[in-house]
């Protein structure tokens, strides 16, 4: 793995460096080359992008710290107007220059926020270093005013002062880019973490009463259920802390000791299957849980939120729904054939089967009008009902629900037109 | 061009001639570069030196410097022109009064002067079509009009990179311009892009270190002559003709150098140019999980078979479905939920678009999308994707796979 080296700053914190910041040597060492010397002109502007937590943010921030260069860190997601963004530029600048305490500068334009920064960085002591400006997610920007991004694209030239402004996004450089171009920054790419960098990161954090290697095949395990799914660390780092103490329980109760794998990877295989399906989506949350784990009980009965949506309706609400449902996803002249009478009682499962035709189930419910939702719970209601204003009420409800939802303005002449947005499952649930 | 802009100035300053001009030139073609040229021959030319308007010591600064992406609004420009020229009502930086009070008393100091006894003054006007776009244009119409009505020497200079600006102008204002245009175009070939870059590589005469500046040279001589590096100058100059991006290369290359590899070598300008031109869509996916690729090939196929029209979760969904109940013996067939969180991740990353922005009332799965992604693309990040199971990968290659 190549050493960083650099004239200008001291090996120590070179080595301290490369400690902190593992599987990131190539980039870093090349951020360094570009940085160059503290006093030395660099890109006017860098672009680095790379997956979800690939480790741009962290890294800048470790390298920017550790040698301790003069930057200013923001998040365009926190500061998500120009006004705020600019404002805040200056303020952690004013941190820099040894008198005043800081005060609010208000900042409109950014014709204000060049002249201020001018002003600015001639008050600091190290007025001849270069000034980082790192400015996180963002892919915000294209979403503040049209000159922001330019313009700080080419601060450099703007202010003719030594400062370089790094962009970290997800996002490529294509998707930024203005109609009219602009000045084209420096882009690097943060290469995600493949799968042997990703064991190496996940088992340094190994807690202190187990060995390594007991560590590194319970990652190994976790790795082998999640990694065709997701390739966030932030994620496998949180499934690794949260199912750790389930896959040692044999260990402390005594059954195995560390080196039975078979048996280690039999308790925890179905728990991570249920993990996947359940902490992964966040249904439920970590101390849920945890707390589920502790009590041992069956991994059956796991309510995700999903399942809260699994509601009890009214007698004739329910059959609206199913009546809302069949009107949706048949098609009209359908209806004849399978609503009147000879023939007879017909199973609602059987109308889920016939319908493999793409266009119907793929696109999406279409609207329909009242009188045939009517027609259709007729048709479907054993005894005869009466179009009160019971059921008229009750189709509002479901629309407040949005189980339905109304289609077109409150005064079309030809009455109200709804569709249903509720899926299939939805619907067995409720067909009992 | 040189000689023109040196000469219009010229006019300006020493005779007290008003004018105005506009610089049109693509992205990177030099108009800054040219203008701050012209500037600084001026001011060195003795006669000018009494009659300019002195600012600051800031060279760009030295006249009034407006740039289109600093003053969105007409208000803003003006208060910045006011500010430049130091006028009386300014007072501790800061500057009142409406914007039509601000308007008539610039024009009334700019009015009053006459030939002889006051300076001239001159506007640079930088991204010049965005000025263009503010309300009315009033700006430009008083800016335009003072350079007409010959009372203070004006001249404002315009830099822009659209070639139809003049379209964008409106009827008074085009009539009060005097549509002197200088075109900048990149314009040299293959031959002289080599020569600029032995130039822009080798190092000054006044260098303090001679043996090491000649060794240099020599170094930058023989890499001229090199054939890969020609070669990937060649490619480079096929690309794109504006020197910024010769400068990236060069810069990125020149930044390997330390002192243990003191001299650049064609294997540096290789990496380089290799750094520059990776395709980035590529390498996102190149980081994708493999039930994420799953979906995009799912989506290909889709795009195939229905010609490009927008596709939604739902059907993506189906694809998915009937590839793994058919084929894949190692793809596990993973629940709604997890696949739709892999979807949303894809939309995330802005490969996958809607079409329309999501509403309240339609369901998330039957929102309409399009891919971001051409088919080569696909391909060929799929022969660079690691650990790629087979059978997903002859899934790809396989059209109408689901007859």
């Amino acid at each position: 793995m190549p050493n960083l080296e650099h004239p200008a700053y001291p090996a120590a914190t070179l080595l301290h460096l490369e400690s902190l910041v593992p599987c990131r040597e190539s980039q870093v060492s090349m951020l360094l080359s570009i940085f160059g010397e503290r006093q030395q002109f660099s890109f006017p502007s860098i672009f680095i992008y790379g997956h979800t937590s690939s480790g741009k943010t962290y890294v800048m921030q470790t390298l920017l710290n550790t040698l301790q260069l003069p930057h200013v860190f923001v998040n365009c997601v926190e500061y998500f107007t120009s006004r705020l963004l600019l404002e805040e530029i200056l303020i952690q600048l004013q941190s820099y220059s040894e008198t005043e305490q800081t005060s609010h500068v208000p900042c409109d334009t950014f014709n204000d926020f060049v002249r201020l920064f001018k002003q600015a960085v001639a008050s600091r002591e190290l007025e001849d270093q270069t000034l980082y400006i790192v400015l996180d997610r963002a892919e915000q920007l294209r979403e503040m005013e049209v000159n922001i991004l330019p313009g700080f694209l080419r601060l450099q030239e703007l202010t003719d002062r030594n400062v370089t402004v790094i962009l970290l996004s997800e996002i490529v450089w294509e998707l930024f880019r203005p109609s009219t171009g602009c000045f084209e920054p420096f882009t690097l790419y943060f290469p995600d973490y493949s799968i042997g960098h990703l064991q190496k990161i996940l088992s340094q954090n190994h807690p202190p009463e187990y060995s390594a290697d007991f560590y590194a095949a319970y990652i190994n395990i976790l790795l082998g259920v999640f990694y065709m799914v997701c390739r966030d660390l932030k994620e496998l780092q949180h499934l690794a802390a949260l199912n750790f103490s389930k896959y040692c329980e044999p260990v402390v109760r005594g059954e195995a000791n560390e080196r039975d794998t078979r048996k280690l990877w039999k308790n925890i295989e179905p728990h991570l299957k249920k993990a996947m399906q359940t902490v992964y989506l966040r249904e439920i949350s970590s101390s849920q849980w945890e707390r589920l784990q502790r009590d041992d009980g069956e991994p059956g009965q796991l309510k995700g939120l999903s399942a809260h949506t699994h509601m009890e309706l009214p007698y004739y609400s329910k059959f609206l729904l199913i009546a809302a449902y069949l009107a949706s996803y048949n098609p009209v002249r359908t209806d004849k054939r399978f609503f009147l009478k000879h023939h007879g009682k017909i199973r609602k499962t059987n109308f889920m089967k016939k319908h493999e035709k793409t266009s119907n189930h793929l696109l999406g419910p279409k609207p329909f009008p009242l009188d045939r939702l009517l027609a259709i719970l007729y048709s479907i209601v054993d005894i005869r009902v009466a179009p009160t204003a019971n059921i008229f009420s009750q189709i509002t409800s479901l629309v407040t629900l949005q189980l339905l939802s109304m289609v077109g303005h409150n005064d079309q002449l030809d009455g109200p037109r709804y569709k249903c947005t509720v899926s299939l499952d939805f619907i067995r649930a409720i067909a009992r | 061009q040189h000689r023109h802009l040196l000469e219009l100035l010229k006019r300006t300053t020493v005779h007290g001639e008003s004018n105005s001009a506009l610089i049109i030139g693509p992205r990177g073609s030099g108009k800054t570069a040219l203008l701050n040229h012209v500037l600084k021959e001026l001011t060195e030319m003795k006669r000018v030196r009494e009659n300019l308007l002195e600012e600051d010591c800031q060279f760009f600064l030295k006249n009034n410097f407006l740039s289109g992406l600093l003053q969105t609004n007409d208000k803003v420009a003006l208060k910045e022109i006011i500010r430049q020229l130091h006028l009386e009502n300014v007072v501790g930086d800061k500057v009142f009064g409406s914007f039509a009070e601000n308007l008539a008393f610039l024009l009334e100091a700019l009015r009053k002067g006459d030939r002889t006894s006051s300076c001239p003054v001159l506007f640079i006007l930088d991204e010049f079509d965005l000025f263009v776009h503010h309300k009315n244009q009033t700006l430009l119409y008083n800016l335009f009009d003072i350079s007409q009505s010959a009372q203070t020497p004006v001249t404002v200079i315009g830099l822009t990179c659209r070639q139809d600006i003049l379209e964008l102008l409106e009827k008074r204002v085009k009539s009060r311009f005097s549509h002197r245009q200088i075109y900048l175009m990149n314009s040299f070939d293959f031959k002289q892009y080599i020569k600029i870059f032995k130039e822009q590589l080798s190092l000054p005469a006044e260098f303090p270190d001679e043996s090491f500046a000649q060794k240099w040279n020599n170094n930058v001589q023989h890499l001229s002559e090199d054939k890969t590096v020609q070669d990937v100058l060649q490619n480079l100059f096929h690309f794109t003709k504006d020197l910024r991006s010769l400068h990236l290369l060069l810069m990125l290359a020149v930044s390997n150098v330390t002192v243990h590899h003191p001299l650049i070598t064609a294997s540096d300008l290789h990496e380089a140019s290799k750094q520059y031109r990776m395709d980035s869509k590529a390498n996102i996916v190149h980081g994708l999980s493999v039930l994420e690729i799953c979906l995009i090939i799912a989506m290909k196929h889709l795009n195939d078979v229905y010609e490009g029209e927008p596709f939604n979760f739902q059907m993506v969904y189906n694809e998915f479905q009937k590839f793994v109940q058919r084929k894949a013996h190692c793809m596990y067939n993973f629940e709604k939920p997890v696949v739709m969180k892999a979807f949303e991740h894809l939309v995330q990353l802005e490969l996958v678009k809607p079409i329309e922005r999501p509403s309240v009332r339609a369901q998330r799965e039957y929102l309409l999308m399009k891919l971001l992604l051409d088919n080569n693309q696909i391909m060929d990040a799929l022969q660079a994707y690691p650990n790629c199971p087979t059978d997903v990968k002859q899934w790809a290659a396989s059209s109408l796979s689901w007859l």
